[in-house]
């Protein structure tokens, strides 16, 4: 050891200049890097865990009950049509039916059975139309939509991109497969008129859909899809397209059609006349006009509220469990006893 | 100029020693022949120039320790980036994406990969540099070195060139391995340490060649030369075979004129060499392997999970193509407006199987969210931020080094809180190799009145038990307790607590800690200050203390600050013995050649009297003899002959009257032993004349004797001599411990870990510091195992290696014989107190390292309560730590401080370096570096607490978190005719990973502390929940996945049917997919931050930013995402403005998914919590209600309960020796009420 004393006090150069790089090895003090930062460490206790279940169902149930009243507060009227309105003896090749260029309007009646106030919002729904399916979802082309100057843009649109060479506006396959029934609504033989201006975003008419774009070559090609666009109209305005480009998360979906802005009476019958034009039979999907009114929470649909009551019940039937377990075999907190050196001393 | 400032005798150290500077035959065999590949090396000593150009050019001087360089830096990094299977996996995604099959954008693929690749690749850049800093460091270092016409200068290790002629100056390092040319001795004897070598505490004596003696001063290598012809460089550090070719005569050199690299100079104070080996090619370098690539347990846990989430990803990734195969064949020929007629090979009804196998690919990379894409990156995030909290840790620092604690590689964090067994070298590590002499026992009686820490802490324990015991039954006769005097102490400055002992024992420590002379704690009035003279035996303290001034090798320096003298020692233990003699009184101050002088200052005359010895003889120490003795004639011309030795040796060898106060002396050692002190005997004999001389003309004939039979004539020589001796008396000597070993090693033992000790040392040093450290105590049964004299066995079978391979055989079946009577002592103790320790040696070890026996040692050694192995190579740690690593199956830590524990800190699954010391190999190789051994409590008990509760439960939460994200993709997939559509915007889901649930589980990682770290270091056993692996257990990991399941159906499932076909606003409009896709990830959001949130147990503002400030970024970023152009957008464009946030059904969905998607882990917290609560729940409890404040009681005994049952450690001493005072209490007790009965009567 007498020699580590002679070097310190003899060496001198390791030592001497330490000083200085010691201190700028010592890490600094705060509380952050000590791992001190003040926190809080809230614990579940039973009081907690109690009060919040108790929490959660005492506001859950009132939302629940409140959005079961808001659906049930909903009037609905659905008629579905793709079979009954085909004339029975062109029922066994409905196809061949809906592709031939026969008069295809139909009459349908539709009794109100509560009164519904306006606005009466009339929709159409279809049925097994795959509109998320990736290939339809991908093409469009935003960029044409939106600017006359992309009218060439339509790479995304295949394989409706161009027909003759020129390109296809609105290019791809949503537009091109637009839904085509219309419907006019009559009562007491007076028209009702369907509203169809508002039905869709405004940010899309005003900033998705161009003012100077209008339908060019659109179902030009050797495959006829769907509707037809007014090619004096520029697309800002042709609502129904609007609508239908926002594609729908479901293979069951309903679309906006229009707004019928007067009240109806229970128990009146409305005449509906339809031109049932859109192919939903090669693919066996429905079709079905629905009118409803709506609630603050939208259209009928008990599952909110259900799911709401369900949550907001089995967290009151918690906080009961386990106040009752809690009154029946108490755990005083922080009781050491539960530590596991005092459950099982030989465990460990 | 060089040789100024010190005037020193000049000495021939070679005409003294015996035995280690015996003269290589040089003539016999004449110069190596070096032919044959391997010998290639060719040195031009003192013409580096030379050495400059091809073939000749060696590598230089400077060492790289760095993975990479500013060229290889990105392809090396980029390969080990994309070696990992899910990186490449997402590489692959990433370049599919740019092909019509991806489903995303190409964007959404390749932004996340290259943030999460690139932020691991900028970890990797500065880890690399800053081993490139520290190789700097080394590399900078300054040497002084031949600069042509005799002038030396001082120049950077890195410019040294083979060839060079290097002056290294005491206490410096070798610049690389070099070729002894001359000393500041005479001879051209230098001492060196190695132990950053070998880990050996002795100094190793070199020598030059005879020829270049001449060359001693700067001026000399004006005009030296000569040529080395040696071998290429190699590992072997303790071969070396070469020639020196000089002034046309060829010389041979062996490995005692070689200087390797990373050992010191010492007691020299300067030598000159040739540098041969340079750089990369030093021996020690060569000996550095790449440190391995080590994993955490977890980690390779976490592999698991991730190849069964790939199995999962590919199953449904079938399952997705097979459904879109069926659909696109049977379904898409009738869905006119997908146009089936006019497709590509992607959806093409008349080639299903082929658009399903294109479909494939796309499911794999769409169900990619499965793994997540940032788990690695985040975890390394993590990783580093924990390992600056290591590296911050001011606990960690130590003031005197000034080092901090440094985690070297990050990636080792969690792996700290899962140790089982510690494997710890001794020497540096245990021991601060600082010796003090302590106590001695002189004809009989002990000196000495320091007690053992031991003793005082088993008084105060005893003391506190008892007054407890006292309260409930008062009437225990408290002055027959032999412990009174200390109670009764330790009661006035000492509160109730018995866990208060350990502090009272830390604080003495400190006090300790600066004694007033190094090397010197002796405390006894009766020997200090001359007074021994008046003490009954004076005459044989006078020899004592003339033993221990005169048997030894040491050179005296003065020191010009005190005025007196320090000593350069062979070994730290007679640097001790010289110190004690100076302060006894007998100071020795000069040697010369043939004597040594010594100054008494308590003479009787009263003044000091400087007395000259004549040394006639050295026989020096070995290994083997384990004795050194010197033969000294004092001015009256009396011949004596003075020997120091290990008391069995000295024992044997005392004569007939020279026993009488063995009895006695053995009962010290034993006292001393228990304590952990080294122990010598100290014996002399007195020589007639004549019979010295005869005796010294047989030792010359030996000495002058040409031949293999040399050592052994001289050994037999000396053997002759050193026999009827007389006893004089025994020295302990205190192996200084580090501050707060013993502590730190009882607190471990509590938390669980086994300690087992490997050193280089001898056996009997190894079990002194067991018996000082607590490791070992009295009662503890010791199974030693140790090869039988296989000398003996092999003169016999000398003639045929036949027989030599049967002793071999029959060594082995011994050992393994001791080793299943150690099994069946263990297994036949009935005692639940009794403990087993093994000590086992280094020879022995290579027995049962082998592959037959290497089980049935394990599993003795796993029963034990410690192990301790001595004289074990560095390669043998090596294995044993890898016998344990694999044979246990549990996590294994290796701590050390030499170039030896090298080898152990690669293999273990941890490695600890202590960076005290000024060598670095430990440190370079090692996971995390500390200062001291005793911050190993708190790296692991607290940092590898928290980290491994921290990676766990994040780790558990990326998995539950990417599986409630990807699944919801799967299921809505399924509603798309299995496309591929997702119901996600591209840009939601890039984000998902990379930023809106990233910092929450990241601060979770970080931050996250079940318990504080008081609490930790209070409660050792908590530490437990890490080796169990209570939180990453299968269980737990599928109950999360389950968990994320679970929150998958409930978030699509809600959505699908409130979103189902009606309005889902008063305006009437319908939700369309950017609609449900952006409610649905809201609701994700929601869900996935209030589970981190419940999961969390400290809170500090940055959580609750990170947590909180996720879900406003959702919504941050919806809104401006919805206000940016609408071909970005697309249809989000204004979403939130225009059409979720004014409908309630979004508000009211979110809350409904949020609320159900917690719910059953909320009920399985609470009931967890509330029935069956976990430790750290209960001890959280405590806290929060400062129950701990409010009942101390309670506190601390429930502290003093938590502790892991242990047989090792102080504590566990402690224990022991108060279950043996108990014992005798109990009978006293009895006899004295049957006294106190008596006499009525």
């Amino acid at each position: 050891m007498n020699s580590n004393v002679a070097s310190s006090s003899g060496g001198g150069g390791v030592d001497g200049s330490s000083p200085p790089r010691r201190n700028s090895k010592r890490p600094k003090y705060s509380r952050f890097t000590q791992q001190e930062l003040p926190a809080c460490k809230p614990i579940l206790t039973p009081k907690w865990v109690i009060s919040a279940f108790m929490l959660v169902s005492f506001v859950f149930i009132p939302i629940g009950v409140a959005s079961l009243l808001a659906s049930r507060d909903v009037v609905e009227i659905v008629d579905r049509y793709e079979t009954v309105c085909i004339p029975e003896d062109k029922r066994a090749d409905k196809l061949n039916y809906i592709q031939s260029t026969e008069n295809k309007t139909c009459s349908r009646t539709l009794i109100v059975p509560k009164r519904m106030k306006q606005p009466i919002y009339v929709y159409y729904q279809l049925d097994n139309f795959y509109q998320n399916h990736r290939r339809y979802v991908k093409s469009r082309s935003d960029e044409q939509l939106r600017d006359s100057k992309n009218e060439n843009d339509t790479s995304a649109c295949d394989p409706e991109d161009d027909s003759n060479g020129l390109p296809v506006v609105p290019c791809g396959l949503i537009a091109w497969s637009l839904f085509n029934d219309t419907y006019s609504f009559s009562r007491n033989n007076q028209n009702l008129t369907v509203n169809k201006k508002g039905i869709s975003w405004k940010s899309d008419r005003e900033h998705k859909f161009g003012n100077d774009v209008y339908p060019k070559n659109f179902q030009n090609g050797t495959l006829r899809g769907g509707a037809l666009l007014n090619t004096t109209q520029p697309l800002s305005e042709q609502e129904d397209l609007i609508v239908w480009m926002r594609t729908a998360a479901l293979p069951t979906f309903r679309k906006l059609y229009g707004k019928i802005e007067v009240d109806l009476e229970a128990n009146e019958t409305i005449q509906v006349t339809l031109q049932n034009n859109y192919n939903t039979y090669s693919f066996d999907g429905k079709k079905k006009l629905v009118l409803s009114t709506t609630s603050w929470l939208g259209g009928k649909n008990d599952f909110l509220g259900i799911a709401y009551l369900t949550i907001g019940g089995l967290c009151f039937f918690l906080s009961m469990a386990f106040t009752v377990v809690y009154l029946v075999k108490p755990r005083r907190l922080g009781d050491p006893s539960y530590l596991s050196w005092n459950i099982n001393p030989a465990g460990h | 100029m060089p040789r100024a400032g010190r005037i020193r005798e000049k000495l021939r150290w070679s005409n003294l020693y015996t035995f280690s500077c015996l003269r290589p035959n040089v003539l016999e065999d004449g110069p190596h022949s070096l032919q044959g590949p391997g010998f290639s090396r060719i040195v031009y000593c003192n013409q580096p120039r030379v050495h400059q150009k091809k073939p000749l050019n060696y590598p230089s001087n400077y060492i790289s320790t760095t993975k990479y360089n500013i060229i290889t830096f990105l392809p090396k990094a980029i390969f080990e980036q994309f070696r990992r299977v899910a990186n490449m996996y997402f590489l692959m995604a990433a370049i599919l994406s740019l092909t019509p099959v991806a489903p995303f954008s190409a964007v959404s693929m390749i932004a996340p990969l290259a943030f999460v690749v690139g932020l691991s690749m900028a970890k990797e850049a500065l880890e690399d540099w800053r081993r490139f800093m520290q190789d700097m460091k080394v590399n900078s270092r300054k040497v002084s070195i031949h600069k042509g016409d005799g002038i030396f200068g001082y120049k950077p290790w890195q410019k040294i060139r083979v060839g060079d002629v290097v002056r290294v100056e005491k206490d410096q390092f070798f610049t690389a391995d070099l070729l002894l040319l001359s000393s500041s001795y005479d001879d051209g004897i230098c001492y060196v340490e190695t132990m950053n070598l070998d880990g050996e505490t002795n100094l190793k004596i070199k020598r030059s060649l005879e020829v270049t003696l001449p060359l001693v001063d700067d001026l000399a290598f004006k005009n030296f030369t000569a040529k080395i012809r040696c071998e290429d460089p190699n590992p072997n550090l303790y071969t070396f075979v070469g020639n020196l070719e000089y002034d046309h005569q060829v010389y041979a050199i062996d490995p005692s004129q070689i200087l390797l690299r990373d050992s010191k100079l010492r007691n020299t104070s300067y030598v000159y060499g040739v540098v041969i080996f340079t750089g990369p090619d030093s021996k020690v370098m060569q000996n550095s392997t790449k440190s391995p690539s080590k994993r955490s347990t977890i980690e390779r846990k976490m592999d698991y999970i991730i190849y069964f989430l790939f199995t999962l990803l590919v199953l449904i990734s079938l399952i997705s193509s097979i459904g879109f195969a069926v659909k696109t064949k049977f379904e898409m020929p009738d869905w006119w407006y997908l146009q089936p007629q006019n497709t590509t090979n992607l959806y093409d009804p008349t080639k299903p199987a082929l658009s399903g196998i294109f479909h494939l690919v796309t499911a794999l990379i769409l169900y990619g969210y499965l793994i997540p894409i940032s788990l690695y990156v985040s975890i390394e995030v993590v990783k580093v931020l924990q390992a600056t909290f290591i590296n911050q840790d001011l606990h960690m620092y130590d003031e005197e080094t000034g080092n901090p604690a440094q985690a070297r590689t990050s990636n080792l964090n969690e792996e700290l809180g899962q140790v089982d067994t510690i494997l710890s070298d001794k020497t540096g590590t245990l021991t601060c190799n600082q010796m003090d002499f302590f106590k001695c026992s002189i004809a009989g009686v002990s000196y000495g009145m320091g007690s053992s820490e031991v003793e005082i802490a088993a008084a105060k324990k005893m003391a506190f038990d008892i007054s407890e015991h006292n309260s409930e039954m008062s009437s225990v006769p408290m002055h027959n307790i032999k412990a009174r005097g200390l109670m009764e102490n330790s009661r006035s400055n000492f509160g109730v607590s018995e866990i208060e002992l350990e502090t009272v024992i830390t604080s003495k420590d400190e006090k300790d800690q600066k004694p007033m002379i190094k090397g010197f704690s002796f405390e006894d009035s009766r020997l200090m200050g001359g007074n021994w003279s008046k003490e009954p035996n004076a005459d044989a303290i006078l020899l004592f203390f003339r033993i221990l001034a005169l048997c030894h090798t040491a050179i005296p320096e003065p020191n010009e600050e005190t005025g007196s003298f320090n000593y350069e020692a062979e070994s730290p233990d007679e640097g001790a013995f010289l110190v004690a003699a100076r302060e006894f009184g007998f100071e020795f101050y000069r040697r010369t050649q043939t004597s040594v002088f010594i100054r008494e200052r308590y003479s009787s005359s009263g003044h000091p009297i400087e007395r000259e010895f004549k040394v006639l003889n050295l026989l020096d120490f070995s290994s083997k003899r384990k004795r050194m003795s010197v033969i000294v004639q004092d001015e009256d011309g009396q011949i004596l002959l003075l020997c120091k030795g290990a008391d069995s040796i000295i024992f044997d060898r005392l004569s007939k009257d020279g026993r009488i106060y063995e009895e006695s002396t053995s009962r010290h050692l034993n006292e001393y032993g228990e304590t952990g002190l080294r122990t010598l005997a100290l014996a002399y004999r007195k020589l007639k004349e004549s019979e010295y001389s005869v005796w010294n003309s047989e030792f010359i004939k030996a000495k002058t004797t040409i031949g293999a039979d040399r050592d052994a004539m001289l050994e037999q020589v000396s053997d002759m001599m050193e026999k009827d001796l007389i006893l004089v008396g025994a020295t302990a000597v205190e192996d200084k411990l580090q501050k707060g070993v013993p502590q730190c090693i009882d607190k471990l033992a509590q938390a669980g870990l086994k300690i087992w000790v490997l050193t280089g040392d001898k056996m009997e040093t190894a079990i002194n510091i067991g018996f000082a450290c607590s490791l070992l105590r009295q009662c503890m049964k010791q199974i030693c195992i140790t090869t039988m004299n296989t000398d003996l066995l092999a003169q016999d079978a000398k003639k045929a290696l036949l027989v030599f391979l049967i002793t071999d055989q029959a060594v082995k079946e011994n050992i393994l014989m001791q080793l299943i009577n150690g099994l069946q002592m263990i297994k036949l103790e009935k005692d639940p107190h009794a403990a087993f320790a093994l000590v086992i040696d280094g020879k022995t070890l290579s027995y049962a390292l082998e592959e037959d026996l290497k089980h049935q040692f394990l599993s003795l050694a796993v029963n034990c309560a410690s192990v301790i192995c001595c004289r074990v190579s560095p390669k043998q740690k090596a294995l044993v730590t890898r016998l344990v690593k694999e044979g246990t199956g549990k996590t294994t830590l290796a701590i050390g401080d030499g170039a030896n524990d090298v080898g152990m800190i690669q293999e273990a699954d941890i490695g600890i370096g202590i960076s005290g010391v000024e060598g670095m190999q430990a440190v370079m190789a090692s996971d995390f570096s500390i200062a001291q051994f005793r911050f190993l409590e708190r790296l692991l008990v607290v940092h590898g607490h928290w980290c491994y509760k921290r990676i766990a439960q994040m780790i558990c939460y990326f998995f539950y978190k990417n599986i409630a994200f990807g699944l919801t993709l799967f299921y809505f997939e399924a509603y798309t005719g299995f496309s591929g559509q997702s119901v996600y915007d591209d840009w939601y889901m890039l984000l998902f990973n990379v930023i809106l649930t990233s910092l929450p589980v990241i601060s979770l990682g970080v931050f996250e502390q079940d318990v504080s770290s008081e609490v930790c270091l209070q409660f050792p056993a908590l530490y437990q929940q890490g080796p169990r692996n209570v939180f990453f257990d299968w269980y737990r990991i599928f109950g999360w996945m389950a968990n994320g399941l679970y929150s998958s159906l409930i978030v699509f499932f809600l959505n699908l049917n409130i979103f189902y076909d009606q309005a889902f606003r008063a305006g009437g409009q319908t939700a369309d997919m950017a609609a449900v896709g952006a409610t649905m990830f809201t609701c994700i959001i929601w869900a996935v931050n209030c589970q981190i949130a419940l999961t969390m147990s400290h809170f500090t503002w940055i959580q609750h930013l990170f947590v909180w400030g996720s879900i406003c970024t959702w919504y941050l970023f919806l809104l401006l995402y919805g206000l940016s152009s609408p071909i970005i957008s697309g249809n989000s464009f204004q979403i939130l403005v225009e059409a979720l946030a004014p409908a309630p059904i979004y508000w009211s969905v979110t809350l409904l998914v949020a609320v159900a998607c917690n719910l059953p882990y909320l009920a399985h917290l609470s009931f967890q919590r509330s029935f069956n609560p976990m430790d750290h729940h209960v001890i959280q409890e405590i806290k929060y209600y400062k129950k701990d404040t409010e009942d101390q009681h309670m506190w601390t005994r429930e502290r003093s309960k938590a502790r892991q049952k242990t047989k090792i450690g102080f504590t566990a001493r402690v224990d022991a020796k108060i279950r043996q005072l108990k014992g005798k209490l109990q009978k006293k007790y009895s006899s004295l009420s049957v006294q106190t009965i008596i006499p009525p009567s």
